[in-house]
């Protein structure tokens, strides 16, 4: 994909001016996100105040542990969720105020969400799970080419209960990408697979970064899966700690854990 | 102290509370409907009992033109018999001031001396008569009521061609008029029917039977064979003009009150067991989801040393509670609604006193019956977490198998949706489930039918006899027949358009071992105001010669067209012959036998006598008519058909409403019960399924439409079969709670199926809105985070 540069280092707590993506434009642009959420009496602050840029075309992993409020920054990115202050953009539009029908027409037509337990449709086969969005996009791929970029061609008239995880997995990918989505959430897509079945999956996460251009994030609490991204943004404690950028991105196929 | 697994019971009890109120609802109403027709069958049984008892209904019924007094000792003399009262009764012309239209007055004898032996009036207000004091009567109260008659009112009669003066001292009630109605009628009239009890010193002399009687009863001893004592009786008054005695299976008033019971008795059972039925399955759903969703706190509690029995308990006090609060609520309701019937048989039935009876077996009995339900339907949920291995328990249930439906195996897939392959292969995937659902709603709609057929039927019935089959607007009865001239001079009163004769004779229709008292009627061929009816309202020709006889006749005598039965005819010279059966036609009330007039009068020995004439009356001159019949001797009667029609829908119209307000709402929660439930377990089912949609981008209308899509379609199937189910119920019902004296046309318009169909989809377009509702408040974030 045109534009791409891997050549800048840059170790800085200011992720707005310290990113080096000089040619790509940002997808998102996040200044002092906040979220409270209010549990009975206590006030949980899973977000204390996050800006952040992220480029068309990247390839992002939020690294964190759990309760950093890695999970809530990816949900208000992918319009699930509103923060409680601060602004969030996606392009020219403003989704920290949005209503429920500007986020469903937002997620419809922008994301793709890849979960930990891949949210499959037990009822419909691959192809149909994958069907499942394209009958719904402006401009879709075809379900076959999802599931061929995803690494699953053969095993399209499958149910669920008949595929394995890491299979599961690849549908689920294949169902994220099918609508052409600028933007590719995934969150923990790992975090139930072994490592072997863990690679494969990330691989195939890596060649949709590059075939289709979405922007990509990943929330895991792997740090091996760092190695793979163009940056690594850590969040602790509802602040984002660092940024990195990867001076080489490690191949999936290289990675272990 | 209350145990930790106990407030577990009651927290999960009160996470679905609404599931539980719908199950306890549905369960209510079949308790209550239980409750309602025990009690009010209790209730009615009961005061009956007491009733005739008290006053000392009899056995034996017979009337007959004039014996002597001294035939009584022989009539006793009859081995089996206990006691006889012999009186003089009349029916009479009613002179009443306020009213244009004649009414017939029933004149009945009381002894000189005492009560009378048997069917004694039950004195409600006033006085008893003296007989000493000419002209006092005792007046039945619907008639009294229907004419604000009080004690020292009075009544002119016209007895015997005199006209009298009667003098209302009582108000009374009578065991034989229970139901109080003019032999040889369809319907109660109080307008125009009464009962009036006089001296006997007064009333022999009057109709020439001083020292002489005109009807006997019989009370038979315990054990006595009624059959024997009547033909013994029958023979007996022969020589005196006996019109034929019966028993009370005969006797009207017993009769209608007997067949009531009957339906109550129908009713008890057959509508509840609906209701159990439903119950059940509702039971079977909730359980066994509840206990598909708690495998890992089944395991946990099994970890943790909780034995099968306390587990296999704990879920049993969940059904139990849920029981409990429906069996309480169903006594409530029943109770209430036992209350409401038995207000409604007041107003048809006349007692002294209905007490309403709260039958605590039934209760018991319905507790019993529906704990039984309950386990039915919870068992096998029940079993399949008592035997759950903790080990296993411990993982996540298997992912649901999926396939391919018959729709798509078919080759059809290509116009479907993604969603529409969900909602077919959701359905398919589950047929058990998915059709007792399906049955479940077919029920609720079954039982909206049900509800609408008692108004169908009482219109067509009505229909069927006042207007296909009796076409004249008045009924003149002559008290002797006359000859056939009296029928122009009929025809020459002020306001008749024109008169059609009858001739009715009293005769036993008998074959082989079994007969039955009807009235014969000779008709002649070509008529206008009275037609002969098939099944299908369709005229059914008089021949020259044989008998047309009722369906219900036929079968009781088992004779068939083409075979001759027997005929005794109780008055004249009483021939008996053998007739030919020359066709069936249909009849539901009563069984009638035609014939043509001439075959009668042959049949008779008689030249063209005529009891009476079917008038057909020119509206404006129906009160210069009226007048002149009043004054008219020889006149016993007359009927006016729109009068009768309109007082008995008078009477009648407010209790179908309630009998229907019942039923709708009743198959209202049944839809609804079925329906919510239904729902609200796909929904906890699929919630994550729909979330993630919800995530992908999907709307809140178009996941609606995926859940909700399952239950329309459900619905849709659910309705045809509920309507077949509906008619066959019907027809089963009609068929159980027919009596030889009635049957029922089982006929279902299309506004009945229409109102089903319309009311289903109302229950299930708002269940649907509930659940939509809780659709809109899926967590997004939560379903993703955890695991299937």
């Amino acid at each position: 994909m045109g534009g791409r540069n891997n050549h800048r280092p840059t170790e800085t707590a200011d992720p707005a001016q310290a990113d080096g993506r000089r040619g790509g434009e940002a997808v998102f642009s996040t200044r002092g996100v906040t979220k409270v959420y209010t549990m009975g009496a206590v006030e949980v602050h899973a977000l204390r105040g996050v800006d952040l840029d992220l480029y068309s075309g990247e390839f992002v992993v939020l690294l964190g542990p759990s309760g950093s409020g890695k999970s809530t920054l990816l949900n208000i990115l992918g319009g699930l969720d509103v923060p409680t202050a601060g602004s969030v953009r996606y392009m020219d539009e403003d989704l920290s105020g949005a209503g429920d029908a500007v986020l469903t027409r937002y997620r419809r037509d922008h994301v793709g969400f890849v979960f930990q337990f891949y949210n499959l449709i037990p009822s419909l086969t691959a192809r149909e799970n994958v069907a499942l969005v394209t009958e719904i996009a402006r401009d879709p791929m075809t379900p076959e080419e999802a599931l061929e970029i995803a690494g699953l061609p053969d095993r399209m008239d499958h149910f669920p209960s008949q595929l394995s995880g890491g299979e599961q997995q690849r549908v689920a990918i294949a169902r994220a990408i099918a609508k052409r989505p600028r933007v590719l959430l995934c969150d923990e897509p790992t975090g139930a697979l072994d490592v072997k079945t863990g690679i494969v999956v990330l691989e195939a996460l890596d060649r949709v970064n590059r075939e289709i251009g979405a922007t990509t994030a990943v929330i895991t609490h792997n740090v091996s899966i760092a190695e793979m991204a163009d940056r690594v943004v850590s969040i602790y404690d509802g602040r984002i700690a660092e940024v990195r950028r990867n001076d080489r991105k490690v191949p999936a196929s290289e990675l272990r854990w | 102290m209350v145990r930790a697994l106990d407030r577990k019971l009651l927290r999960d009890l009160r996470g679905s509370w609404a599931q539980a109120l719908a199950i306890s609802v549905v369960l209510a109403c079949g308790v209550a409907m239980y409750i309602m027709s025990m009690t009010t069958l209790v209730s009615v049984e009961r005061s009956m009992e007491s009733y005739y008892r008290d006053q000392r209904f009899a056995d034996v019924f017979a009337h007959l033109k004039r014996a002597p007094d001294s035939l009584r000792e022989r009539i006793v003399s009859i081995p089996g018999v206990a006691r006889a009262e012999t009186r003089v009764v009349a029916d009479v012309n009613l002179l009443i001031d306020t009213r244009p239209e004649p009414a017939v007055g029933r004149l009945v004898s009381l002894p000189e001396r005492g009560e009378p032996a048997l069917n004694a009036p039950y004195l409600r207000r006033g006085r008893w008569i003296e007989p000493d004091r000419p002209g006092e009567a005792l007046v039945s109260e619907a008639f009294a009521e229907a004419h604000s008659l009080r004690p020292g009112d009075s009544v002119r009669a016209v007895i015997n061609q005199r006209l009298r003066e009667l003098t209302i001292v009582g108000i009374a009630l009578s065991p034989e008029y229970v139901y109080e109605i003019r032999p040889g009628e369809m319907l109660p009239d109080p307008l125009r029917f009464g009962v009036f009890w006089m001296s006997r010193r007064e009333l022999g002399p009057a109709y020439d039977l001083d020292g002489a009687f005109n009807d006997v009863s019989l009370g038979l001893m315990p054990g006595a064979a009624k059959a024997e004592v009547i033909a013994r009786l029958d023979e007996l008054l022969a020589p005196y003009g006996g019109l034929g005695a019966y028993g009370r299976d005969e006797q009207i008033s017993h009769q209608v009150l007997e067949s009531e019971i009957d339906q109550l008795r129908g009713m008890s059972l057959l509508i509840p067991a609906i209701f159990l039925a439903v119950t059940a399955f509702l039971f079977n759903m909730v359980i066994s989801r509840m206990i598909r969703s708690q495998r890992e706190q089944i395991a946990a509690l099994k970890a943790f040393g909780y034995s099968n029995t306390e587990i296999g308990g704990h879920y049993a006090g969940f059904v139990g509670l849920i029981v409990f609060a429906g069996v309480l609520l169903g006594a409530i309701g029943g109770w209430w609604l036992g209350g409401a019937m038995v207000d409604m048989y007041v107003r048809f039935f006349r007692f002294p006193r209905l007490d309403l009876v709260f039958d605590v077996g039934a209760v018991a009995v319905s507790a019993l019956l529906s704990l039984l339900a309950a386990g039915a339907g919870a068992f096998w949920a029940l079993r399949r977490a008592v035997r759950l291995p903790p080990a296993e328990a411990m993982r996540p249930e298997p992912p649901p198998d999926f396939r391919a439906t018959v729709i798509e195996r078919l080759g059809l897939q290509r116009s479907l949706s993604q969603p529409a392959r969900m909602v077919l292969r959701n359905i398919e995937r589950q047929p058990l489930r998915s059709s007792l659902t399906c049955l479940g709603m077919s029920l609720a709609v079954a039982i909206m039918v049900l509800g609408n057929l008692n108004a169908e039927i009482i219109d067509r019935l009505i229909k069927h006899e006042f207007f296909w089959t009796q076409r004249q607007d008045m009924t003149v009865s002559f008290v002797e027949p006359t000859s056939g001239r009296s029928l122009r001079e009929v025809e020459r009163l002020p306001g008749v358009l024109y008169a059609e004769p009858f001739r009715a004779v009293a005769v036993r229709v008998r074959s082989g071992q079994v007969s039955r008292r009807v009235a014969l009627m000779g008709l002649p061929e070509q008529r206008d105001l009275r037609r002969l009816l098939d099944e299908d309202a369709r005229e059914v020709a008089l021949p020259p010669d044989g008998l047309l006889i009722s369906e219900s006749l036929a079968e009781i005598l088992g004779a068939r067209p083409g075979q001759s039965v027997q005929i005794e005819v109780m008055e004249g010279r009483r021939p008996v012959r053998a007739v030919p059966i020359a066709g069936v036609i249909a009849d539901y009330s009563g069984q009638s036998v035609y014939m043509n007039i001439k075959a009668l009068h042959r049949l008779m020995r008689e030249q063209d006598a005529i009891s009476g004439a079917f008038l057909k009356v020119d509206p404006d001159g129906a009160e210069a008519l009226f007048s002149e019949l009043r004054r008219t001797p020889g006149v016993a009667g007359v009927t006016i058909k729109d009068a009768a029609i309109d007082s008995f829908e008078e009477t009648i119209a407010e209790s179908l409403l309630l009998l229907r307000a019942f039923t709708i709402s009743f198959a209202t929660i049944i839809a609804f019960g079925v329906i919510y439930n239904s729902a609200r377990i796909s929904l906890s089912e699929r919630g994550r399924e729909l979330a993630t949609l919800r995530v992908i981008g999907f709307t809140r209308a178009e996941i609606s439409r995926i859940l909700l899509g399952e239950l329309a379609l459900l619905t849709l199937i659910a309705i045809p079969v509920g309507l077949v189910i509906g008619r066959e119920l019907g027809a089963f019902a009609m068929e159980a709670l027919q009596t030889e004296h009635q049957r029922f046309p089982v006929v279902i318009g299309r506004q009945t199926y229409a109102y089903a169909v319309a009311v289903t989809i109302v229950a299930a377009t708002l269940s649907g809105l509930i659940v939509r509702r809780r659709l809109d408040r899926l967590d997004l974030i939560a379903v993703l985070k955890s695991q299937a």
